[in-house]
C-alpha cells in the first residue's frame, strides 16, 4: 500500500460514500492523476467495487487518469475565446504538439487540457501553462510560446 | 510596510459594541473606530490591488510584487491592502491609492513596469493622469483636481450596488473590515428576535427570486423545507458556477466571502438547519482559499459553531469542491454528487425542499440569491421590493463578454433595457462594427437582435423572447460572428455535459451538432447523399429541438435547446446562407472557404499534395505548390497537414 494514499485515507475515518469525492480529490491533488492502484486501494477502504469508483471518476471532468505532463497546458474553450477563433489555437496546438485534448505527449513533457472557461473573458484566447497565464493569444504565436518552454527546458 | 495590514481591533470589543449593539446608531467612540477600520481616514498612504481571478491573470501578482520592491527600496511606510475585484475586468489590474486626508484614487492596467511611474506621480501628489480611472466621492476628504469621479463613468453610473458594495473596497479576508461596514448585524438580530417561519415571512415578502435562473421565489421554498417534519435538514449553497463566461459568483466569493456567508448562516436559520453546504466548483481554486478562511474566522468570531451568542442556534458550514460536471448546477444532480454518486438528475417531484440530500428536506440556492440575503435585512424587504421593476425586485449582476468596450461584471436594477447593458455600461462595440445579437443565458440561453434590444432584463420579459437569464452571462457578437457557429459550439458543449441519463438529451443534443456540423462543411459533391442529409437534417431541426425539451427530465435537457430555437427565429436568413449559398458572410465558418497556399511560406516540402484526396495540389519540390480551385472540395486535409503555416483560407 501506498504511503501516501493511507495517509489521504486516513484522514477520513468513518468512511462513507460521501467521502468519496473528496478522497478521488486529495489523490489528485497529491499524484497528478488517478492511478489504477489507488483506485482499488480506495474501492477496498470505502467497500465499493472499483468498477463504481472508475465510474464516478470519468463522469466528472477533474479526474484524469493518466500523469500530467511537465507543462500542463489548459487551454479556456469558454464562449468568449470560442468567438475570438479558440478553436484556431486548438488546432495550432494540436499542430505542433501532435496530441489533443486530454493526452499527454510521448516524452512527457507536454499534456493538454481543455477547461469550459477560466472566466478571464477580456483576455480572450487564454490558456494557462503551468502557474503561467498566456493572453490575447494568436495562433500565429502559438508555436513560439511552445517552443520558448521547450528551449527553457533544455 | 507590511502586507494585508488592518487596524488591530479587539474581537470582544467589536463582538459586545457592534453585533450585539442592535441600536441603529452606534456610539461615536465606536463609529469613530470603525470609521478607521473602513479606511475613511488613514494614517499612512495604503495601495490596494486587486487580486481577484481575473486581476491575478491580467498580471496583479506581478505587480503586487513590485509594489512590495518598490516600498522596501525607497524605505516608505504604506500599508498595502489586497482587495477582491472591481468588477471592471478590461482594467485590470487595478490599483487604487488612498494618501492621508487625500480621496481613493483608482488606476487603470497596472502592470509592474507602469507601476513605478504611477506611485512616483502618486508619492510627489501628481496624479498620472494617463492611467487614471477615477477617485471616489468622500465628503471629508480633500478631492483631486482634474480627477473624473469613478461613479460617472459609463461604466459605474447606471449600476446599483448592492451586492458589489464592497467589491474592490474592502479586504475580503478581513472578518473586521466587513464588520465594519454593517456585516453580520443583520444576522444576529434574525437570529435574536425573529423565529423561523418569520425570517421565512420577511424573505417572502421581499419578492426575492433564485438568482440560478430558475426565478422561483426563495422565501417560498424556505417555507416548504421548513414545514416538513425531519430530525435534519440541509442547506445548498450553489457555487458551481460551469456556464462558460459566467464567473459573477466567482467574483463574489472572492471579494466579499463574508457577505455569501451571512446569507448562507441566514438561511440555514430560516429553514432550521444546522448543517449548510456550500458546493464550489473544484477549478474556483482562489475563491476556495478565501472562502475557507471567511469560515474559519466566523467559526472564530463564535458566528458558526454551537448556541451562537446564547441563541440556542447551531450551525456549521462545510465546503464541498465540484468536480466539473455542468450538470451538477442542477439541484437533483448536485445533491447526487455530494452524496458521493455520479452527478446525475433524478424525477421531480419529490422536490428537493421535500427529500433531497441523504433524503432529508433540502434547499438548494445560488450564490447570488443567498448574497442578497444580508442586505434585505438590514434594509427590509419594502427596500428590496422597491429596486427592479414590477415582476422582478432587486439587482442583478451580470457578466458582460464578448465584443463589447467594457468587458466586466455589472450589477443593475431588474428591468434595464438590455440596450443600456451593452451600449451604455458597455460602451459599445469596439472598433466600429455593427452589433449583431447578444447571447445571453449561456449555453442554456438565447439570443436578442438589434429589433428586441430595448427588451428590459427582467425573468418574465426575457422568458416572453424565449431567452432564459441563467447565471446572467451577457456574449455580445458583432459582424464579425457566424451565429450558426456559436450555436454549433453550444450544442458541442451540451452534448459533452448531457448526463446521459436521458436519450432525447443524450441523443438529440448529439445529433443536433451533427445537422449543425453538416451545414457548416463542404461536402464533396452537391448531388449526393450528404445533400440530402443536410436538407433532412435542417428540416427536422425544430422538431426535435420541441421533443428534446418535452422529454428530458432536467434543467440542462429542456433548455439545450434554446439557441436552436432562437437562432432559428431571428436568423432563418443566416442558416439559408449556409446551406444554399455554402457561405459564411461573417468568414468563421472555415470548412465552408477555399484553400491557398502563401508562395513566401511554401517550402515545396511535398507533405501536403499527396494528402490531396482530390489531387487538387500541383508543383515541384522545393518549390511553392498550388491548389486548384476548381478542383478543392475544401476538405482542409492539407491544412492540418502543413508544419509551416503556409496554406490558408481565402
Amino acid at each position: 500500500m501506498d504511503d501516501q494514499t493511507s495517509v489521504i485515507l486516513s484522514r477520513y475515518p468513518r468512511g462513507h460514500r460521501d467521502c468519496l469525492i473528496p478522497i478521488l480529490q486529495d489523490i489528485q491533488e497529491e499524484y497528478g492523476y488517478l492511478s489504477e492502484s489507488s483506485v482499488i486501494e480506495v474501492a477496498r477502504y470505502l467497500g465499493l467495487p472499483s468498477s463504481k469508483i472508475f465510474g464516478l471518476a470519468t463522469f466528472y471532468n477533474q479526474f484524469r487518469f493518466e500523469p500530467r505532463g511537465r507543462f500542463h497546458i489548459r487551454l479556456c474553450h469558454g464562449t468568449s475565446c470560442h468567438v475570438t477563433a479558440a478553436s484556431e489555437i486548438i488546432k495550432e496546438l494540436g499542430k505542433k504538439l501532435r496530441i489533443g485534448p486530454g493526452e499527454i505527449s510521448r516524452d512527457g513533457m507536454f499534456s493538454l487540457e481543455l477547461v469550459a472557461c477560466m472566466g478571464a473573458c477580456h483576455l480572450a484566447p487564454l490558456m494557462q501553462v503551468n502557474d503561467n497565464y498566456h493572453t490575447r493569444l494568436d495562433p500565429a504565436g502559438i508555436r513560439d510560446i511552445i517552443d520558448s518552454y521547450i528551449e527553457g527546458e533544455e | 510596510m507590511s502586507l494585508n495590514t488592518h487596524i488591530p481591533v479587539d474581537k470582544e470589543y467589536l463582538v459586545n459594541n457592534v453585533l450585539l449593539n442592535e441600536s441603529a446608531d452606534l456610539p461615536a467612540d465606536v463609529e469613530k473606530l470603525l470609521k478607521l477600520v473602513r479606511r475613511e481616514k488613514v494614517k499612512y498612504p495604503v495601495i490596494f490591488v486587486g487580486t481577484g481571478s481575473c486581476g491575478l491573470i491580467s498580471g496583479a501578482g506581478e505587480t503586487l510584487i513590485e509594489i512590495n520592491k518598490y516600498l522596501s527600496d525607497r524605505d516608505l511606510r504604506a500599508d498595502v491592502v489586497e482587495t477582491g475585484c472591481t468588477g471592471y475586468c478590461s482594467m485590470e489590474p487595478v490599483i487604487e491609492v488612498q494618501l492621508p486626508g487625500k480621496t481613493r484614487v483608482s488606476f487603470k492596467n497596472v502592470t509592474s513596469e507602469k507601476l513605478p511611474f504611477v506611485l512616483d506621480g502618486m508619492f510627489n501628489s501628481m496624479v498620472p493622469v494617463e492611467h487614471v480611472l477615477g477617485q471616489y466621492k468622500s465628503p471629508s476628504l480633500e478631492l483631486w483636481k482634474d480627477v473624473p469621479f469613478i461613479g460617472e463613468l459609463s461604466f459605474f453610473s447606471m449600476q446599483y450596488r448592492n451586492l458589489m458594495k464592497n467589491w474592490g473596497r474592502i479586504n475580503p479576508l478581513s472578518i473586521e473590515e466587513y464588520i465594519a461596514t454593517g456585516g453580520y448585524r443583520s444576522y444576529i438580530k434574525t437570529i435574536r428576535n425573529y423565529t423561523h417561519e418569520e425570517v421565512c415571512d420577511i424573505v417572502e415578502k421581499s419578492g426575492l427570486q433564485g438568482r440560478g435562473g430558475g426565478g422561483f421565489l426563495t422565501g417560498k421554498k424556505w417555507k416548504v423545507a421548513h414545514t416538513v417534519m425531519a430530525d435534519q435538514r440541509y442547506l445548498l449553497c450553489n457555487a458551481d458556477e460551469s456556464d462558460p463566461g459566467g464567473f459573477a459568483n466567482r467574483a463574489m466569493i472572492e471579494s466579499d466571502p463574508h457577505r455569501l456567508l451571512e446569507g448562507v448562516i441566514i438561511a440555514a436559520y430560516a429553514i432550521g438547519t444546522s448543517k449548510a453546504y456550500i458546493y464550489i466548483r473544484n477549478d474556483y481554486r482562489n475563491a476556495i482559499e478565501r472562502l475557507e478562511k471567511a469560515v474559519d474566522r466566523a467559526r472564530d468570531y463564535g458566528l458558526l459553531g454551537h448556541d451562537v451568542y446564547g441563541s440556542g442556534f447551531n450551525i456549521d458550514v462545510i465546503i464541498r469542491k465540484g468536480p466539473g460536471a455542468f450538470v451538477c448546477g442542477e439541484e437533483t444532480a448536485m445533491i447526487s454528487s455530494i452524496e458521493g454518486k455520479r452527478g446525475m438528475p433524478r424525477p421531480k417531484p419529490p422536490y428537493p425542499a421535500v427529500s433531497g440530500l441523504f433524503g432529508k428536506p433540502t434547499v438548494v440556492n445560488n450564490v447570488e440569491t443567498l448574497s442578497n440575503i444580508p442586505a434585505i435585512f438590514e434594509n427590509g424587504p419594502d427596500w428590496f421590493m422597491s429596486l427592479g421593476n414590477e415582476t422582478s425586485p432587486g439587482t442583478k449582476m451580470l457578466v458582460l463578454s464578448g465584443k463589447v468596450n467594457n468587458q466586466g461584471i455589472i450589477e443593475v436594477p431588474m428591468g434595464t433595457s438590455v440596450k443600456d447593458l451593452i451600449f451604455g455600461a458597455g460602451g459599445g462595440i469596439p472598433g466600429k462594427k455593427s452589433f449583431r445579437a447578444v447571447q445571453i443565458g449561456g449555453p442554456s440561453g438565447g439570443f436578442i437582435t438589434a429589433d428586441n434590444i430595448d427588451i428590459p432584463y427582467d425573468f418574465d420579459s426575457l422568458a416572453s423572447e424565449g431567452v432564459y437569464m441563467g447565471s446572467g452571462v451577457m456574449v455580445v457578437l458583432d459582424q464579425d460572428c457566424c451565429i450558426i457557429d456559436t450555436v454549433k459550439y453550444f450544442m458541442d458543449f451540451i452534448q459533452k455535459e448531457s448526463c446521459g441519463k436521458c436519450i432525447p438529451c443524450r441523443e438529440g443534443t448529439r445529433r443536433m451538432l451533427e445537422v449543425y456540423e453538416n451545414i457548416t462543411k463542404r461536402p464533396v459533391d452537391e448531388n449526393g447523399h450528404t445533400t440530402l442529409e443536410r436538407f433532412k437534417g435542417v428540416m427536422q431541426l425544430e422538431s426535435l429541438a420541441s421533443v428534446i425539451k418535452d422529454t428530458s427530465l432536467c434543467g440542462l435537457g429542456q433548455k439545450a435547446p434554446n439557441p436552436v430555437i432562437s437562432s432559428l427565429k431571428y436568423f432563418r436568413s443566416e442558416y439559408e446562407e449556409h446551406i444554399f449559398d455554402r457561405k459564411c458572410s461573417a468568414g468563421v465558418c472555415k470548412e465552408l472557404r477555399l484553400f491557398y497556399i502563401d508562395v513566401e511560406k511554401c517550402t515545396g516540402c511535398t507533405a501536403c499534395a499527396p494528402k490531396c484526396p482530390e489531387s487538387a495540389i500541383i508543383g515541384t519540390k522545393h518549390h511553392p505548390f498550388f491548389i486548384v480551385e476548381e478542383k478543392c472540395t475544401g476538405c482542409g486535409i492539407c491544412y492540418d497537414v502543413c508544419k509551416f503555416s503556409a496554406i490558408l483560407v481565402k
